[in-house]
């Protein structure tokens, strides 16, 4: 067996494995942390098949940047444990029937007569290539107009959830940035010349009372 | 070094080249972590100097094993798992911190072909590596159970994440002028140009075309190592020591062996991008590992002035230094940098 092959396989174990770890920990945190790790090793088998631009933005946008949103998000909150765990057995009928149309779904688009994913081979300008500079070739020149569509289909979604979920408090407090940056010094600070020396008044006190003082020390 | 591949191609047969890699691994990884412990021997040096001290002098001479002793006593100290805390999480966290560190190193060109993995998409893997190691402190903060760590873990995130943004779109500068995302080919592409021709490489690099975008880089940089003056995750005044507060023994000193090894990451990755990798500054010097050190140890040293020169950024200030000015600042010069290339006036081609 080729070591590639092999490689594949230990990965598609870890990616299964840490899969079935997302559904099954009864912490959200822990199920989080799962993800990560099946993110990234699904970023390995697509290096494997030598995408190695989209690996390592599977990485960089999921693992470095959803997730950690996620993770916020799930520390946060006070989850109750077995509310999570109640209807398990009710939507598992519903939630099989998904997973069966997706596993179809994958079959027949790489296994079936239609797609012909597998058996197209690479063009060979293609295997020696830096793919990351191909994608940016055909993303920028032949699919700029969907790309572009993609693009503001996103900003719009991003503005959408902000004003979705953005309530504005009434007493919110506010730095005046132009303000602190226009301060100076004397605006907050006065110097105050004084002597080293405070000037003593002519004291004529007891010495007795001093000596009564420390010896109260 | 031929005859010495030719020896263990002879001794091991078909492992040879699995073990040629861990040779090589070895001979990155040890180095760094000897720099790491001197870098924090030096840290205390130089900020005692400034300071009008004279820093650690008790254990060997001028008191350079105080970073071996430092180790010896980390190692020999009991790691506490605090009993409300997630065990399985308070364990992987200082390791999910020093791995990403540590790994981004494989891509890192230390001279011409000196590099572990000569990658075409090295630029991507070091931001993505960088975006990972965020894990560590997150899960550190979470899983103490502890307010003063959550805080500074929340803090630490939000600040990391931020940052990131701004240090990416410098990087894609830095990219779309060497229309390359190898690192090695980053490097070469600051040798050629004008000032290179005439001998004085140091005008041809890139800081001086894409100067706002090195400062923004090697600033971020320092706030993405959570350094002073960004150091609110840690804020030994407000929250105690930030994330870590729970931690001891080895466990805390891996957290610290990730602060120094992203910031001696930080120091070479703007040498490389900005100053020009391992090119000698003028014409008539060879060019060499030397000079990458040379200029990652000035950036180092710029690392420990900040941290005895400033005061600690308020948090609100931050996250305003990050998004409205750094990020607004680096688009615009993408777009001055896109508008420069294909201007009669371009200088890379």
């Amino acid at each position: 067996m080729e070591f590639k092959l092999i490689l594949f396989y230990v990965l598609s174990a870890i990616l299964v494995g840490s899969s079935l770890g997302v559904i099954t920990s009864r912490n959200p945190v822990n199920a989080a942390m799962f993800l990560v790790l099946s993110f990234f090793t699904a970023g390995a088998v697509w290096m494997l098949a030598q995408a190695e631009f989209l690996a390592i933005v599977l990485i960089l946008v999921y693992v470095g940047a959803v997730m950690v949103l996620f993770l916020f998000v799930v520390m946060m909150l006070d989850i109750n444990f077995d509310r999570l765990r109640q209807g398990f057995w009710s939507y598992l009928p519903l939630g099989a029937l998904i997973g069966i149309l997706m596993i179809l779904e994958m079959s027949i688009v790489l296994g079936g007569q239609y797609f012909q994913v597998l058996d197209t081979p690479l063009p060979p300008e293609l295997a020696n290539s830096s793919n990351t500079k191909d994608l940016g070739l055909l993303l920028y020149t032949q699919y700029t107009y969907p790309d572009q569509v993609a693009a503001a289909i996103l900003l719009v979604a991003i503005i959408a959830a902000i004003i979705l979920t953005y309530r504005g408090r009434k007493d919110t407090k506010r730095q005046v940035i132009a303000d602190q940056v226009a301060v100076k010094a004397a605006d907050r600070l006065r110097v105050v010349k004084m002597d080293a020396v405070k000037p003593q008044p002519a004291v004529t006190a007891a010495p007795e009372s001093e000596a009564g003082d420390g010896a109260a020390k | 070094m031929d005859a010495m591949i030719q020896v263990g191609q002879n001794l091991f047969g078909a492992a040879w080249p699995l073990i040629w890699s861990v040779l090589k691994i070895v001979a990155i990884v040890a180095p760094l972590l000897l720099a790491v412990a001197y870098l924090t021997y030096f840290e205390r040096k130089v900020i005692g100097y400034m300071q009008i001290r004279i820093g650690p002098n008790r254990v060997g001479p001028w008191g350079l094993l105080q970073p071996i002793a430092d180790g010896v006593k980390l190692l020999l100290k009991e790691s506490i798992v605090p009993t409300v805390a997630s065990k399985g999480l308070f364990i992987l966290a200082p390791v999910l911190s020093i791995a990403p560190a540590l790994v981004a190193w494989a891509v890192i060109p230390f001279a011409d072909g000196l590099v572990l993995a000569d990658i075409d998409a090295g630029l991507l893997f070091v931001l993505a590596l960088s975006s990972v190691g965020i894990y560590g402190v997150i899960l550190a903060g979470w899983s103490s159970n502890s307010k003063y760590a959550f805080l500074g873990a929340m803090r630490c995130a939000a600040q990391m994440v931020s940052y990131e943004i701004a240090m990416g779109f410098a990087l894609v500068c830095v990219l779309m002028v060497s229309q390359s995302l190898n690192l090695s080919d980053i490097v070469n592409g600051q040798g050629k140009g004008l000032f290179a021709d005439f001998g004085v490489g140091i005008l041809s690099w890139n800081w001086l075309p894409l100067f706002p975008m090195f400062l923004v880089y090697f600033i971020s940089g320092v706030a993405e190592t959570n350094r002073a003056p960004f150091d609110v995750a840690e804020g030994e005044s407000e929250i105690v020591a930030g994330f870590h507060v729970d931690y001891s023994g080895f466990a805390f000193a891996l957290f610290f062996l990730a602060e120094y090894a992203n910031m001696i990451l930080i120091s070479i990755l703007t040498a490389i991008m900005f100053l020009g990798g391992w090119l000698s500054p003028v014409g008539f010097l060879p060019d060499g590992f030397f000079w990458l050190a040379v200029k990652a140890s000035a950036l180092l040293f710029c690392f420990l002035w900040f941290r005895a020169t400033f005061p600690r950024y308020r948090y609100d200030q931050i996250m305003r230094l990050g998004w409205k000015v750094f990020i607004p600042l680096t688009i615009i010069w993408l777009v001055v940098t896109g508008v420069w290339l294909i201007s009669p006036l371009n200088i890379w081609n």
